[in-house]
């Protein structure tokens, strides 16, 4: 029920939509769910709907910590 | 934001490795439930169980919504479609699920109007493609479609739209949580959370999961890093005999999840108890259109007549959903039930447990 | 409840393996070692042939990258090159609906004499039907084609062996996207989903020319790449691996399959060609392919295994799964 994939808003349109890109494909999408939206923010995609902004700096903060955290030759940690 | 970044092999390893240490030093089986369909697919689809120790188990639980959409529901969307002049619009996952009469696409084979969309959206483009039309949307989802749908109804009572209805059949994660918890006979040591129903709700509607039943909770992504870091986080609670719900899909989930989205849906559905399929009757566990969306109903607007439901013999579809068995368990696993021949919906649904085990092969 | 013809019965999938193994196979029979072919290869005097016919429905009629003419010529050609076989002469039939503007026809067939110029072969004979108003959606076309197949030249699905190396001619999924995105009403915009609808004889030969002992090829069109791997893994009784990371997939096509949540390997291309060729032989028919403007992009991947007959997926995290045959045709999903 989750499928949902993410999209960076290249423009804002009237009536409460936007255009994503997802890497060239582009689609036109409803905000009524983040009515804060900005352009060039990346969002969740679900049915034709922007579920939510991302959180661009958490997803670079994520990945950094995955990869300290389980860095190789590392000992593993009982 | 690239998603390749959380498909990434190298951390894959790393995190299974990872894995297979913390699973070595708890000694013993454990059982992790995932209440997701996506999450059942993912897990599947990048072979992931293959990289697990042994001695996890992955559940399926009844995140899947077609899986958990009632006979009775089902064969109401398929009535409907008969018996009135209506355009129905479905999700694909739906559209090949059998009822007491057949499915929605065999409805549609013989004679039926049935289109298969992946937003509520193409129902009010229908609906206003013909106005003389009545088009009927199956609202089928969890609280990651429940706002779109709800959206789309405030769209279409905005334009006074009079030939669209919706059949409500949005249901919600957390009291199934609960009646899993209290169904007691399946040991689940931890579940992976919804990453997308949690974008919406947040961390507090499970918070009772780890204060009532002392159970961990991970809300969890759905790209192959995601799920292996979901794992991880939740047996490293268990190791340190923690029970909290913490956010690993951190890029897409914050702790009061999105207001605007509850703010929405409490306009237009309010919960409502809901039977489940094999599970039975939850209460408030569904979710009902509210006075001011009330002529919105496509249950009001088009009454059937509903065949008398034929119990399935020897389906094992509500312990599969409930953790109790495996697919492998049931008698009617790929000899009368097969995703060609499904008998009960966990086949039905590609995403369904036993439809992934067949599918994908279990480990 | 009488069992009805659906939709899903048409999509390449296990319902329509049925259909042709309970309604056609035992009432028409099979020549030996043709059957599960897309051609059959005719024994003649005047050599060996390879015969095979198809019929075009697809909606919208035309779509970017193509439309139902030229994925008529285009896809003749290329299930007889998927039998080594250079298309000589194809045959059209029209099933035409009452109130279709003659200027679509027209159209419709500047594109297949455009697709036959490109592929090197002439349409001679063909037939028109016209049907009342409802009884056919716009335009039907059926086609057949004759081609000669080269002495030293050996192609089926039954002829994949372990130790083989399967490879792709290009990038795949592309015609399915486009077509599915055009169809439903998608709305992904930009230039990205384009079908990739070509004829492939040139390349075949080319290919074969350098390597004549290619085992097995196929165009993967309905039912994908997976589908057409599952069918040579049966015919050959053999095991086949496929390294997820190694298949070929642009980037916004693989974007509008996961907004959709359907699997890449499962969506038609119709213009390029699986093969299985012996190992010794795998560099010299890379090479040829990658000197062929619609083979530039060919890539090795995966292997033919001993082993009990199906195709396994190695994902690209190191994950196994099997790859069967679906029922029909992905739907877009929510979930």
């Amino acid at each position: 029920m989750c499928l949902a994939v993410p999209a960076r808003v290249v423009e804002l349109l009237p009536d409460r939509r936007a255009r994503v890109d997802l890497d060239g494909v582009q689609l036109e999408i409803r905000t009524d769910l983040v009515p804060e939206v900005r352009t060039g923010q990346y969002v969740i995609v679900h049915a034709g709907f922007a579920l939510t902004v991302m959180d661009e700096e958490e997803a670079e903060e994520t990945l950094r910590l995955l990869e300290e955290a389980y860095a190789p030759g590392e000992l593993p940690q009982p | 934001m690239r998603l390749e970044s959380y498909r990434s092999p190298e951390l894959s390893r790393r995190l299974a490795a990872r894995i297979a240490v913390l699973a070595r030093e708890a000694g013993r089986e454990i059982a992790i439930m995932e209440v997701c369909g996506t999450h059942t697919m993912s897990i599947a689809r990048c072979g992931l169980r293959s990289l697990l120790p042994a001695n996890i188990r992955l559940l399926s639980g009844p995140g899947c919504p077609v899986c958990v959409t009632a006979q009775r529901d089902l064969d109401r969307a398929v009535a409907i479609a008969t018996q009135h002049p209506v355009q129905v619009v479905t999700f694909g996952d739906l559209f090949r699920v059998p009822g007491t009469q057949g499915s929605l696409e065999q409805a549609k084979a013989a004679g039926a109007r049935v289109i298969t969309a992946y937003s509520p959206l193409a129902a009010l483009e229908a609906a206003r493609a013909e106005p003389a039309t009545q088009t009927v949307f199956i609202g089928i989802g969890f609280e990651t479609t429940a706002p779109a749908i709800a959206a789309t109804l405030q769209r279409a009572h905005t334009e006074g739209l009079e030939n669209l209805s919706v059949l409500s059949l949005c249901k919600l994660v957390p009291p199934a949580l609960r009646a899993i918890l209290t169904g007691g006979q399946a040991r689940i040591d931890g579940f992976l959370l919804p990453g997308h129903v949690s974008v919406v709700l947040g961390t507090q509607p499970y918070a009772f999961v780890p204060a009532e039943f002392g159970v961990p909770c991970v809300i969890t992504g759905f790209e192959p890093v995601d799920i292996l870091q979901g794992l991880v986080m939740l047996l490293e609670q268990m190791h340190g005999r923690r029970a909290a719900v913490e956010i690993a899909y951190r890029r897409a989930v914050s702790p009061d999840g999105n207001p605007s989205a509850r703010a929405l849906l409490a306009e237009v559905f309010a919960p409502c108890d809901a039977e489940w399929r094999a599970l039975g009757t939850i209460p408030a566990s569904g979710l009902a259109l509210t006075p001011a969306y009330t002529l919105f109903d496509a249950a009001r607007r088009f009454p059937v007549d509903l065949p008398e439901p034929a119990p399935q013999k020897g389906c094992m579809c509500g312990e599969i959903l409930t953790g109790r068995a495996a697919p492998a368990d049931c008698p009617l696993f790929g000899k009368t039930c097969t995703p060609e021949t499904p008998v009960g919906p966990c086949m039905v649904s590609s995403e369904g447990a036993c439809a992934a085990h067949y599918l994908y092969g279990a480990r | 409840m009488a069992e009805l013809v659906r939709m899903a019965h048409g999509s390449g999938g296990r319902l329509m393996h049925r259909l042709i193994e309970e309604i056609f196979l035992p009432r028409f029979g099979a020549l030996p070692g043709g059957a599960g072919d897309d051609a059959a290869e005719v024994p003649t005097e005047a050599g060996r042939y390879a015969f095979t016919t198809d019929s075009f429905v697809v909606k919208p009629l035309f779509f970017p990258g193509g439309d139902i003419g030229r994925l008529a010529v285009c896809g003749t050609v290329n299930d007889l090159a998927a039998k080594g076989a250079s298309a000589e002469y194809l045959s059209a039939a029209f099933v035409l609906e009452e109130g279709l503007p003659i200027e679509t026809l027209s159209r419709v067939a500047d594109s297949m004499a455009a697709a036959a110029r490109e592929a090197g072969v002439r349409i001679v004979t063909g037939d028109t039907k016209v049907v009342e108003r409802g009884a056919a959606d716009e335009l039907f076309i059926a086609t057949s084609g004759i081609g000669r197949i080269a002495d030293n030249v050996n192609v089926s699905g039954a002829n994949a062996r372990p130790g083989d190396v399967v490879i792709v001619s290009g990038t795949i999924a592309e015609h399915g996207a486009a077509v599915m995105n055009a169809r439903h009403g998608l709305g992904l915009g930009g230039t990205e989903l384009r079908s990739d609808c070509a004829p492939l004889s040139q390349l075949v030969l080319a290919a074969l020319a350098a390597t004549p002992g290619v085992h097995a090829l196929r165009d993967p069109t309905r039912g994908g790449v997976a589908t057409a791997l599952v069918e040579i893994a049966r015919q050959s009784s053999v095991r086949i691996v496929i390294e997820e990371h190694a298949v070929p997939l642009r980037l916004p096509v693989r974007r509008a399959c996961e907004l959709l949540g359907i699997d890449p390997l499962y969506v038609a291309s119709e213009g390029r060609m699986l093969a299985v060729v012996p190992q010794t032989q795998k560099d010299a028919f890379l090479s040829a392919l990658r000197s062929h403007p619609l083979g530039c992009e060919a890539a090795e991947i995966g292997r033919v295994e001993a082993g009990s007959a199906g195709v396994v997926l190695h994902t690209t995290i190191g994950g196994l799964r099997p790859l069967i045959m679906l029922e029909g045709d992905p739907l877009p999903r929510i979930c």
